[in-house]
């Protein structure tokens, strides 16, 4: 009696999980159907979607790698992340270990008022910054966009990297002076290889964060060439009524799934940084 | 602070060297940060304000002040007051929805199952895929003539026959039908937001001391009562803060409805943010635009003092 109430409980939970499973993961395995189904399989009302009723095909990824941008949008995307994780770096890791070591009074509250900048939407800052962006002479340029992403990416890292900084002891640093190291030498030599662990986390979501950027790109990028992948992938592959099916999910999934498997090994560390160390 | 420490320092100081003093190395590592986020964003938003007093245009960028006169003519536009309507409804509805999903699913992950990580792992996918990308995935799902949606419904007889429950058309047209569009809407929000909020209540369930659940079973206590009294209590700090959080992801998002609808049928689901981006980027109404775009400013503030008071309770306890 008591094992078929536990069989029952267990199959219960199996399909709670197993139904939040698919609605998560449901958009991806119709891309991937997408992906590789004949156009004539693709298109036709009464055939089964979620299956293939021809065999396979590679036309819809060949035409997306050889006869569209996509591979550009993916430099495009890249170069982008790099640079902006360099600026993000240059200016977060000095500002979080300020913020943590000697903070009393005014650094916790510019602290506090660093990560509500995060809070202020692109859409009240995108007007005001195409104008920046064309006084500049950086329209349709990859570095308007490099200029602009650390806006939302610094303040969240600085407020994350702060948190790695406090879990460091004192003590190792005064030691490290005790023994001859400058304030600043202590800072480079010993808690910054200490705390490694929260700049990589950095990097990738600086990376992560400004790949999934769409209005700024969508504002000052109109040349195809120029586009990175999440706008390139919807705006140049769904154009007037033609709708590529085939190359735009093949687009999409390979662009979402790399990304998705790094982010997974990192998110416990976003959400600490997100939930201002209120999850810890 | 330390004795050692002052110590430290007053020795450090006889160096005298920029590199040991405490106080302007403070400043000066704090200040590529702080002059960024002023130019980049304290000086846009103070430009989003004057312009909203203004009437720039792309054309013509220069600046003459008309006082309050675009917001005037915002409230009196029907579209920017369904804008308006429509971003509290999506942010509302869909964020009451994905606290109510994220707890059932944070609540069923807490326990041990064969195939948790590869569960967990997909239940993820939505929030770490760039959104436009998983979006357009939705686009194709709710196509308006090989949605998967509709030829399941045909299939079970629900749709496309006479007298049919759903109708006797052969597709539903989720994206022409405001109603649906808007339901479309709303749902590719719950699935976009759902695992944040997931992670951030199991979080927030593993931090219950165990010891405190035990004690009250040993005292006899009936699951709801735990639930009521224990976990809902302790977890409501944190449940507040994926609250607001995917409020204001929500309100501020323009991916979602750009991607799926532009808005459309006949504005049935324009945002504020997607119409700041239609009038003031495509329409090239600057002043126009700033102005809608800063009616988001109330309740972020208001966003901003209620996450300000959370982290200074927390900081008294």
């Amino acid at each position: 009696m008591k094992s078929v109430r536990k069989l029952l409980r267990r199959s219960g939970l199996y399909t709670l999980v197993g139904s939040f499973a698919f609605f998560g993961a449901f958009p991806f395995y119709w891309m991937m159907i997408a992906t590789f189904k004949r156009d004539h399989d693709l298109f036709r009302p009464e055939n089964n979607p979620f299956l293939f009723n021809e065999p396979p095909t590679l036309d819809h990824l060949r035409l997306l790698l050889f006869d569209t941008h996509f591979l550009q949008y993916l430099l495009n995307t890249f170069l982008i992340g790099v640079a902006v994780v360099i600026i993000t770096l240059i200016a977060a890791v000095p500002a979080a270990y300020s913020l943590a070591r000697w903070a009393r009074g005014w650094g916790e509250t510019l602290g506090i008022g660093i990560f509500l900048t995060y809070l202020v939407p692109p859409t009240i800052l995108f007007i005001p910054l195409s104008r920046f962006a064309s006084g500049l002479g950086l329209q349709e340029s990859l570095w308007s966009l490099i200029l602009i992403y650390p806006t939302f990416t610094i303040p969240f890292c600085t407020w994350l990297l702060m948190g790695f900084f406090k879990t460091i002891p004192k003590d190792i640093e005064e030691q490290a002076m005790i023994d001859g190291l400058s304030r600043l030498g202590a800072m480079t030599r010993v808690v910054l290889p200490l705390g490694i662990s929260g700049i990589l986390t950095v990097v990738v979501f600086a990376f992560t964060l400004s790949m999934h950027e769409f209005i700024y790109a969508l504002t000052f990028i109109s040349v195809s060439v120029k586009k990175t992948v999440s706008i390139g992938v919807p705006t140049e592959l769904v154009r007037g009524d033609v709708f590529q099916w085939g190359p735009l999910m093949a687009g999409a999934l390979l662009a979402s799934i790399p990304v998705a498997v790094v982010y997974t090994f990192f998110l416990d560390r976003f959400i600490s940084g997100f939930t201002m160390g209120a999850v810890k | 602070m330390s004795r050692m420490r002052e110590g430290g320092d007053r020795v450090l100081e006889v160096k005298s060297g920029i590199r040991d003093r405490a106080g302007l190395l403070a400043k000066l590592m704090i200040a590529p940060a702080i002059l960024y986020v002023v130019a980049m964003i304290g000086i846009p938003f103070i430009m989003a304000v004057m312009y909203s007093l203004s009437d720039a245009t792309t054309g013509e960028p220069n600046y003459r002040f008309v006082g309050l006169r675009n917001f005037g003519a915002a409230l009196a536009d029907p579209v920017f007051r369904l804008s308006l309507k429509n971003t509290f409804f999506f942010a509302l509805v869909s964020q009451t929805l994905v606290i109510i999903l994220s707890r059932v699913i944070a609540t069923a992950l807490m326990k041990e199952f064969r195939g948790k990580w590869l569960a967990r792992f997909l239940i993820m996918l939505p929030w770490t895929a760039p959104i436009s990308l998983g979006t357009i995935g939705w686009l194709w799902m709710l196509d308006s003539i090989f949605s998967p949606f509709d030829w399941t419904f045909r299939r079970l007889g629900l749709l496309g026959t006479p007298g049919a429950l759903l109708g006797p058309m052969q597709n539903l047209y989720w994206l022409g039908q405001p109603g649906l569009a808007m339901a479309s809407v709303v749902i590719v929000h719950i699935w976009r937001l759902l695992p944040l909020a997931t992670v951030i209540q199991l979080a927030g369930l593993s931090s219950i001391p165990k010891d405190l659940l035990e004690a009250a079973e040993v005292d006899g206590a009936k699951p709801w009562r735990k639930t009521l009294e224990i976990t809902i209590p302790l977890t409501v700090p944190i449940i507040s803060i994926a609250f607001l959080f995917g409020l204001v992801f929500t309100f501020t998002d323009v991916t979602v409805v750009y991607v799926l609808t532009r808005g459309g049928p006949i504005h049935s689901t324009q945002v504020l943010s997607t119409w700041t981006f239609f009038k003031g980027i495509e329409g090239g109404d600057l002043a126009q635009g700033a102005a809608i775009s800063l009616f988001l400013f109330p309740v972020l503030a208001g966003v901003a003092i209620l996450m300000l008071r959370m982290a200074r309770k927390r900081e008294v306890v």
